[in-house]
């Protein structure tokens, strides 16, 4: 059991996840804004890996992420900077990113590099659980990662149920379907959907992601599932001025 | 068969459908239902009267005499300039708008480079009356200014793509970053041979025409359907598998694919992907592209906008790897040359992409009389202003 699996067995409260960008603002930030969040109440961070071609992302992460690479953010840069991670980091880290960078490092380096670095999980949206399963999977097994799959309001019952089968950690539920910061808040429409996938009490606990930037949407997603992701909204707090400081302020404000 | 799609989706190593979750139903959706409807009786009714009345197919095939003689071969020339809207791609928009509109959709997104795919799709979209956005680069906008406004005229929305280079890439992201917000309306008229499956077999099906008539073409010229040698010019790779599709089987005819080497491949101004390249996935196939060793998709350079990009499709990758095409590269400049002299030989200007084609012409050896058939995939009107800067006219 990773610290994943055990953040979900063992809190009540709302779970809160905070997604940003490796190497953005600058290069260095990655640790900083790790231990600020774990500092500042976070209970799970997701960093994303840049790639230049960001199909599912809006305007805001594919800026942070133009600008990381603008930095120098590779994977490799990446593994060297978590080398401190467990150092300074508690909670559970996920990496996310597209799937090209991981090709090019390649699937099982890749599943080593982070598990050397204590990452608990990986989100690829673009990696499908078709080859996933087919080819990758045993590399996650052997390296003690939970691969997280995503389910939108589309998502059919009958292919939940597999994504349901083949995860371990969380299912991470898109608010709508969209790319990243696009809708804020959460409609009546996505609170039908939530309900649905309550109601097919699934083996995994579910976040929601996409749209979450508030205390209202972060609450509401929160009496649907355990807890919610925020990333966008971060993202785009962590360019105001003095943010690194003014964390803790924007995880009690999300909390509300 | 052995050079077509299997059942998951792949060419060999090449293909598959490396899409977000937030793609899967439209995608799933299209690969469910795209063999059944395009095998429809109606369908194929519909798609041969429009080929023929509004395409104005069968394209001809041209028997080049002055370059033939030049050369000391004989060429033929499949005139795609010849079609409505000037180049190949209408083939494969007449194609996908039949299918949109049994697939129940209302609003139609496309990418555009050299914006024919635009202009192709633009046209089709005010044939049916449905809604039409098209997205360009910010830099192919500035460099293809009458296509623009064609597309304008016909009622199309055109949506600059503004991030990364800002040319055909940008655009498919941008194209592919609606489709996901757009999830249920919405069919997205891939403009090539790339795109997750089952867009590169769709869109390769839509353009095989080219080389199903150019077999009967060449048999009542020739008395033989099969040529020695077939050359297209490589984009994304839609004219190019088009005009191999019916010779794929035929092992003695050559098969020659050419890139964009741009100012040189090794200059870092280039669309080179066989050389260039290296295996990965962008744009919801694992295929050959141009990248960093970290896997960060490198901007690729060519004057001709329709070839400007960092990839191929992946049924073109597989073709390369087992060697059944043979990739090549043509730098601006002698794209540009064999442009101009196609026009003094045969009073026929080229778009810059086909100008690639002609211009590999240079470098082959011909032993007698063999028979090479070129793809002539577009004209070169919306050219006319990169023409004119290069050759001073
Ligand atoms: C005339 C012409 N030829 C070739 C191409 C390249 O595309 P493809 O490789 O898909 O044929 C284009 C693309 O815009 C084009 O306009």
């Amino acid at each position: 059991m990773n610290r994943l699996n055990q953040l979900f067995k063992n809190t009540s409260k709302p779970i809160l996840s905070i997604y940003y960008t490796a190497g953005y603002p600058a290069l260095e930030s990655t640790l900083d804004i790790a231990e600020k969040l774990e500092q500042a109440g976070a209970d799970f961070i997701e960093i994303g890996f840049p790639y230049s071609d960001p199909l599912a992302d809006g305007p805001v992460i594919q800026n942070s992420s133009q600008k990381a690479l603008e930095n120098g953010m590779t994977l490799h840069v990446l593994f060297e900077q978590l080398k401190d991670l467990r150092k300074r980091v508690t909670i559970p880290v996920l990496l996310m990113g597209y799937v090209n960078p991981v090709l090019q490092f390649g699937v099982e380096n890749f599943c080593k590099a982070c598990a050397e670095a204590g990452v608990d999980g990986v989100i690829v949206p673009d990696l499908p659980m078709y080859e996933y399963e087919e080819m990758y999977k045993d590399y996650f097994i052997d390296n003690n990662l939970t691969n997280i799959f995503l389910v939108t309001p589309q998502t059919s019952e009958e292919r939940i149920r597999k994504i349901d089968g083949l995860s371990n950690g969380f299912i991470y539920l898109l608010s709508s379907n969209s790319t990243t910061g696009k809708s804020t808040g959460i409609s009546g429409d996505s609170e039908t959907y939530f309900s649905r996938i309550q109601s097919m009490n699934l083996e995994n606990p579910t976040m929601i992601g996409f749209g979450i930037s508030d205390s209202t949407s972060f609450n509401k997603a929160a009496q649907y599932t355990r807890g919610a992701i925020v990333g966008s909204a971060f993202v785009k707090f962590l360019d105001t001025e003095n943010a690194l400081n003014q964390i803790p302020q924007f995880i009690s404000e999300i909390r509300g | 068969m052995k050079y077509q799609v299997n059942e998951k989706g792949y060419y060999g190593d090449f293909g598959g459908a490396y899409i977000p979750e937030m793609l899967y139903p439209n995608i799933e959706h299209l690969r469910q239902q795209y063999l059944e409807i395009m095998q429809e009786r109606q369908f194929q009714k519909e798609f041969q009267q429009l080929l023929k009345d509004y395409v104005g197919r069968p394209s001809p095939l041209f028997f080049a005499e002055r370059l033939s003689e030049k050369y000391g071969t004989t060429i033929y020339l499949k005139r795609e300039d010849l079609n409505h809207t000037g180049a190949h791609k209408i083939n494969n928009t007449v194609g996908q708008i039949l299918l949109a509109e049994r697939l129940g959709k209302k609003r139609i997104i496309a990418e555009t480079g050299a914006g024919q795919h635009g202009v192709a799709t633009a046209t089709v979209c005010a044939l049916k009356g449905l809604e039409c956005v098209v997205y360009m680069g910010e830099v192919d906008i500035e460099r293809q200014a009458p296509n623009v406004a064609r597309m304008k005229m016909m009622g199309a929305k055109v949506i600059p793509a503004t991030s990364g280079s800002k040319t055909l890439k940008d655009a498919t992201n941008e194209a592919m970053r609606d489709w996901i917000n757009n999830p249920v309306d919405t069919h997205y008229i891939i403009g090539s041979v790339v795109g997750p499956h089952p867009y590169p077999d769709m869109v390769a099906r839509f353009q095989s025409v080219i080389s199903e008539e150019t077999r009967k073409q060449l048999k009542e010229k020739t008395g033989s359907e099969t040529p020695d040698h077939v050359l297209a010019c490589v984009g994304g790779g839609s004219n190019a598998m088009g005009m191999f599709y019916h010779f794929l089987d035929d092992v003695d005819v050559n098969l020659i694919a050419i890139e964009a080497a741009g100012k040189g491949v090794e200059s870092g101004e280039s669309a080179a992907t066989t050389l260039l390249g290296k295996e990965g996935v962008l744009h919801g196939s694992r295929s050959i592209l141009m990248q960093t060793a970290d896997g960060q998709v490198v901007e690729p350079y060519s004057i001709s906008a329709g070839l400007d990009y960092p990839g191929i499709g992946p049924q073109h990758a597989h073709l390369f790897k087992v060697k059944r095409a043979k990739y090549v590269s043509i730098t601006d400049d002698e794209a540009m040359q064999a442009g101009l002299l196609c026009a003094r030989l045969e009073g026929i200007i080229p778009a810059i992409e086909s100008a690639h084609a002609f211009a590999y012409l240079e470098k082959m050896k011909f032993s007698g009389n063999e028979t090479v058939v070129i793809c002539l995939s577009g004209r070169g009107d919306k050219d006319l202003d990169t023409y004119m800067r290069y050759f001073d006219l």
